[in-house]
């Protein structure tokens, strides 16, 4: 957070990144989708070292009441780290950073799920941080998108997320620990392909108005790859049985 | 939208039925940001501050400097926070207590504009490495809600600690003693200036007011720096954005933060 420190090399003379990725290169992302037993849905993502467990409740009653809308259902996001997720120990409880990346991923689900077919109820959203290595909130939310249609809430479409950013002057797709510390710029985007809307966006760092365009595009592509890997994960647990042999 | 009260859907329709004959409800073109007033220097006992009205939005910041122990991984820099509350006069809907998600996403929007800028040159600010730094705190105070607080708070910090002067202490026996009567200017970079837009159906507006607030289908707020470039961003509100839209919002913040900058820089002159 702000140390940007030159002394790692970020990208070699061949182009090739700290961890061994091409400038276009996601990491490796893994997705299964119902993996608890008592949430509604639920799902667990690795994204990179990233590791994070999604689980769903709901629609089901809300407390407290005076929250409950007579129009439409209610989501809460509450996204949370582990103490043992990160290098040094982290406080337990939610910090100004994780409230705020709680709000953010919320209004980034919101227009996928269609709310307004269950008033007066709320969907709770957990997210736990097991291991953080940097891009949490969009792994975070592709792990949500997921839970959220395992748990057959109907939805327009998935969310999927993706950041970019710049590190050693290059852009750079899916932003790692290590290029967020020392990088240039580091921009979480969240997408509905389907529908062709950014749900999710934020920034820090310096980008030209050039660079901040194609730094969107270059995104939009790593959505789409994760969108692909969501889909499976569903399709694995719904279709597989029939898929199979 | 899901979530609008009876008034603010009423307050949509007409909101949208205006802007599609090219009006606001307050007859400003869809890129004009509302008056922007600032008053240096209003709280001498601050090392620096502002009061700022952006339309009916009111802001009073001031600047706290003093000396503190560095964040363990960055010995050579000093600290820099940036805080911003929304006091309970400011509005009938304010409410004391903890600060709730959106309060807390404000204070961290206009600290990250200010911050990713490199505004402030944080390594003038090291008295001895890894011991003892000097901090620079910008603390916000939001006196009127009118709506876009998130701008009407940057404007208020960043021109407070443009006219902020920074006493001078000298490290005596580790600890830093401050040297009565040798102020310098704060060393500035940059002048970030963030600019808010919202969306409501298919129309971007730029600074809007709260009846406009209230019905907002998303809301973006890019910050840009002295040069011109994009330095921080967040997308907020319950639905979003085409990659276009984004595209114009750019395009936007940048030319409309170039007159506002120009803006904070006359009202700030002379201040230093």
């Amino acid at each position: 957070m702000g140390g940007r420190e030159a002394n790692v090399v970020l990208l070699d003379e061949n182009g090739i990144r700290s961890d061994g990725r091409k400038v276009n290169e996601t990491r490796k992302v893994t997705i299964k989708a119902g993996v608890l037993k008592n949430a509604s849905g639920s799902a667990y993502i690795e994204f990179g070292g990233n590791k994070i467990l999604a689980g769903v409740f709901g629609p089901r009653d809300v407390h407290p009441k005076h929250m409950s809308n007579p129009d439409t259902g209610i989501l809460r996001v509450r996204y949370h780290m582990e103490p043992f997720s990160v290098g040094e120990r982290k406080k337990p409880a939610p910090s100004r950073r994780e409230i705020e990346i709680s709000k953010v991923i919320k209004e980034a689900l919101e227009p996928a799920v269609m709310l307004e077919k269950f008033p007066r109820t709320a969907v709770d959203v957990f997210l736990e941080v097991l291991q953080a290595d940097g891009g949490t909130r969009c792994a975070a939310l592709d792990a949500a998108s997921v839970a959220l249609a395992d748990a057959g809430i109907p939805m327009r479409d998935l969310v999927c997320a993706c950041a970019s950013g710049k590190a050693a002057d290059a852009l750079i797709l899916d932003v790692n620990n290590e290029e967020d510390q020392a990088g240039q710029a580091d921009m979480p985007i969240g997408y509905m392909p389907n529908l062709g809307k950014i749900t999710l966006l934020q920034l820090d760092g310096v980008l030209t108005a050039d660079e901040y365009k194609k730094c969107i595009e270059l995104g939009l592509e790593g959505c789409k790859q994760v969108y692909e890997i969501q889909k499976n994960a569903l399709r694995e647990k719904y279709f597989s049985s029939g898929d199979k042999d | 939208m899901a979530n609008l009260s009876i008034i603010d859907k009423l307050k949509r329709s007409k909101i949208l039925d205006l802007l599609q004959e090219g009006k606001r409800i307050d007859d400003r073109a869809l890129d004009e940001p509302r008056p922007l007033v600032i008053d240096i220097g209003v709280i001498p006992h601050a090392n620096g501050s502002a009061r700022v009205r952006l339309g009916d939005t009111e802001i009073v910041s001031g600047i706290k400097v003093q000396p503190d122990r560095p964040f363990p991984d960055m010995g050579d820099k000093g600290i820099f926070m940036c805080t911003a509350e929304i006091l309970p006069l400011a509005h009938p809907s304010a409410e004391t207590g903890p600060p709730q998600p959106d309060v807390i996403e404000l204070a961290r929007v206009v600290d990250r504009g200010i911050r990713e800028s490199g505004m402030i040159d944080l390594s003038q600010f090291v008295l001895e490495k890894d011991k003892s730094v000097i901090g620079l705190f910008a603390d916000s105070v939001v006196t009127d809600h009118d709506g876009n607080l998130f701008d009407a708070c940057s404007y208020a910090s960043v021109a407070a600690i443009i006219t902020s002067k920074i006493p001078k202490w000298e490290m005596k026996d580790d600890i830093p003693v401050l040297i009565e009567n040798q102020e310098s200017d704060a060393p500035i970079t940059t002048i970030p200036i963030s600019v808010t837009m919202g969306r409501i159906g298919e129309f971007i507006i730029v600074d809007p007011n709260i009846d406009e607030w209230g019905c907002l289908d998303a809301r973006i707020t890019i910050t840009t720096n002295s040069d011109g470039n994009i330095v921080a961003l967040q997308k907020g509100g319950s639905d979003g954005f085409t990659f276009e839209q984004l595209v114009k919002c750019s395009e936007l913040s940048i030319a409309v933060g170039k007159k506002i900058r120009e803006t904070v820089k006359q009202a700030t002159e002379g201040g230093q």
